[in-house]
């Protein structure tokens, strides 16, 4: 029978399958972070259980870690303990770990794949929503919650059931002022926050066809704002070129055999999917949210939604985001005056999207109202922007340049929107006080939010690209 | 984790869609190590910005229900946000749908999620928006009764044990590493990577 890419590497994990029961799903990768993890150590010390393979598991610092240049010192006692909870907890599980200063630490989202260690067919979950970013390799990723985490530290595993399929087709050719993450903001804004519910998707087509493996990654990060449990997208050369001479990716022979395994992962001719989505990319603009979830979103062009022309369900919601956003229906997104930007995260912290940003800021200043955050997703990151000397244009435009972690997309430390502010910001998630109480969010691409922060208002990258 | 029993409670009504965890428990009170101390701080913001919020009337002071919108629990996957629910005393959330990530945390921590058609719950969260709604949930018959209707609801039977019984799912897979240590042993055989062979 034939079979999609999600299907075959479904398959390929069942470990067990008893009537009546969830699956016993075989994970090939753990990844461990600080904020979601102490509790489920917690739960192998008190069962007194192993670490089933910590040579299958990694761990990094990122979320509540501050970015500043003397990051070591802590002052939130709480941020601290947590950070040395991990520290113990690696070492005395013998969980290979990359803190600080190691060369290796970032967000786990980028650490990953940058090391090589994400490959196409495997699984990788980790305590952490975005966990989908790795889908970009033909692999099956996603979040799952810390109990979860603790069942995957004492047996690999977890218990599951099957998903839906669902293909998106993004067709046609992307514009120059286009990227990655305008096609997975018209997705969520044509679906919905919970458009892809129970859903693992499929990303393809030709956009997806000519995507570096970073912009793919943007998409995939992004799977979950729609409600997807992961998306993924099938393995190819340009999947192939990036794994090459990697960390963890194998060598010589290896590597040929691991191709040659890599490049079967596909979905079948006649596979069928359980939904299947268009989007087309010709017509498309950037795309900029406008409330407090990322449905709320519209082409650059377009004027904010009149509540009346809303689908019944939408419309409360709607008048509290726009309350919340201090918009109105009716208004035009482009030129709202904006306070602050910021360009990180692990959907857009990567190598490619701070050179996209200094193509934009190169020898222009951040506007003077506009206090700009750019924070490298990894310390690899921060050293290739060094060498490349991003990191002088950033500084000569006038901003930040911070020292790697998830900084601002959640503010779960220093680092956040004072209440009232706006900020134009390359993260995932415009909720509700999601940069810190009483900011207000606005998601865009890195160069959306690289043309604001000069303009000082929301603007169109194409005039700069 | 305590085995479920049948019981009544007022319901606490929330007409939102897309609650999402970042409003169930904000990132900011992420960082303790223990699961405990998250229900002080259930909804904060939402509490914080109106004086009306549900959680913020005395009537609503013991209930342990709560009435929402569809794809309740989006977002991020912490399970935080079932900890913080749990801790404050919700035992059942009665919504169109729930988010994956959310629905399967909630099934490890003993809370009680039912998925009934749109209308039926609009029509619980008008009813309760009016009146003080006491709704009585029987997990074991997958019934709720309120007043003298009774609604069957749809539930997962391998959730289900585990919740009436309080006991979570860990101890299954425990009891199945002989068959998980053989697949593993197959699986490396497509696995190109080991993180093994450094010191930390």
């Amino acid at each position: 029978m034939a079979k999609n890419i999600i299907e075959k590497i479904w398959d390929e994990h069942v470990v067990l399958q008893e009537k009546g029961k969830p699956a016993i799903f075989g994970i090939d990768l753990h990844l461990i972070h600080e904020v979601t993890s102490a509790q489920a150590f917690s739960v192998l010390r008190e069962r007194k259980l192993n670490f089933f393979e910590p040579h299958r598991a990694l761990a990094t610092v990122d979320h509540s870690i501050p970015t500043r240049l003397n990051r070591h010192e802590i002052f939130d006692e709480m941020a601290k303990k947590q950070i040395e909870t991990l520290r113990k907890n690696v070492k005395d599980y013998n969980i290979p770990f990359y803190d600080m200063d190691s060369g290796n630490q970032g967000i786990v989202h980028v650490v990953g794949p940058e090391l090589g260690l994400t490959q196409p067919g495997m699984t990788i979950v980790c305590g952490d929503s975005h966990t989908s970013t790795h889908g970009a390799f033909g692999a099956i990723a996603f979040g799952i919650g810390t109990t979860e985490v603790s069942h995957v530290m004492a047996t690999s595993c977890i218990l599951q059931k099957p998903s839906k399929t669902m293909k998106v087709n993004f067709k046609g050719k992307m514009k120059k002022e286009i990227f990655s993450k305008d096609l997975i903001l018209a997705l969520i804004a044509k679906i919905g926050v919970g458009g892809a519910n129970s859903y693992i998707i499929e990303y393809t087509g030709e956009a997806i066809k000519d995507m570096s493996m970073e912009a793919r990654m943007t998409i995939c990060n992004m799977s979950i704002e729609c409600g997807a449990r992961a998306g993924l997208i099938g393995p190819d050369e340009i999947t192939i070129e990036y794994l090459k001479g990697r960390s963890f990716s194998p060598k010589n022979e290896e590597f040929e055999r691991a191709k040659k395994y890599w490049l079967s992962l596909q979905s079948d001719k006649n596979c069928k999917y359980d939904k299947e989505i268009e989007i087309n990319v010709d017509d498309l603009e950037p795309m900029v949210t406008w409330g407090t979830n990322p449905e709320q979103c519209i082409k650059i062009s377009e004027k904010i939604p009149y509540i009346k022309d809303l689908p019944e369900s939408a419309r409360n919601i709607a008048e509290k985001s726009l309350d919340y956003t201090k918009l109105k229906e009716g208004q035009n997104i482009k030129g709202v005056t904006i306070d602050y930007a910021f360009i990180g995260s692990c959907t857009n912290g990567r190598i490619e999207d701070l050179r996209i940003a200094a193509n934009i800021l190169k020898g222009r200043k951040v506007h003077k109202n506009v206090k700009m955050l750019i924070t490298p997703g990894s310390e690899a990151v921060r050293d290739i922007a060094k060498i490349e000397g991003l990191y002088k244009i950033f500084i000569d435009a006038g901003a930040e340049f911070r020292m790697p972690g998830c900084s601002m997309c959640l503010g779960m430390n220093d680092d956040k929107v004072p209440s009232g502010k706006r900020c134009i910001s390359s993260t995932n998630r415009n909720f509700v006080g999601r940069q810190g109480t009483g900011s207000i969010t606005h998601l865009a691409s890195p160069a959306l939010v690289s043309a604001s922060a000069i303009e000082g208002k929301i603007t169109n990258p194409k005039k700069f690209l | 984790m305590r085995a479920f029993k049948a019981f009544k409670s007022i319901a606490i009504p929330i007409p939102l869609k897309n609650i999402d965890t970042d409003m169930i428990i904000p990132a900011q009170f992420l960082t303790r190590v223990t699961k405990e101390g998250f229900g002080e701080n259930l909804f904060q913001r939402l509490r914080e910005n109106d004086k009306n919020f549900p959680l913020n009337l005395k009537k609503y002071i013991n209930a342990k229900i709560i009435i929402a919108d569809e794809n309740f629990g989006c977002g991020s996957s912490r399970e935080h946000a079932a900890w913080a629910l749990v801790e404050y005393g919700i035992k059942v959330i009665i919504a169109p749908s729930f988010a994956d990530i959310f629905k399967s945390n909630s099934a490890k921590n003993g809370l009680v999620l039912i998925e009934l058609e749109r209308e039926k719950v609009k029509n619980l969260l008008d009813k309760a928006a009016k009146e003080n709604l006491m709704i009585f949930v029987d997990l074991k018959n997958q019934i709720i009764e309120v007043g003298n209707e009774k609604v069957k609801f749809i539930f997962d039977e391998f959730t289900k044990e585990c919740i009436l019984k309080g006991i979570d799912d860990l101890g299954f897979l425990l009891e199945r590493l002989k068959q998980i240590k053989e697949f593993k042993k197959e699986r490396e055989k497509n696995l190109f990577y080991k993180t093994d062979g450094w010191n930390n």
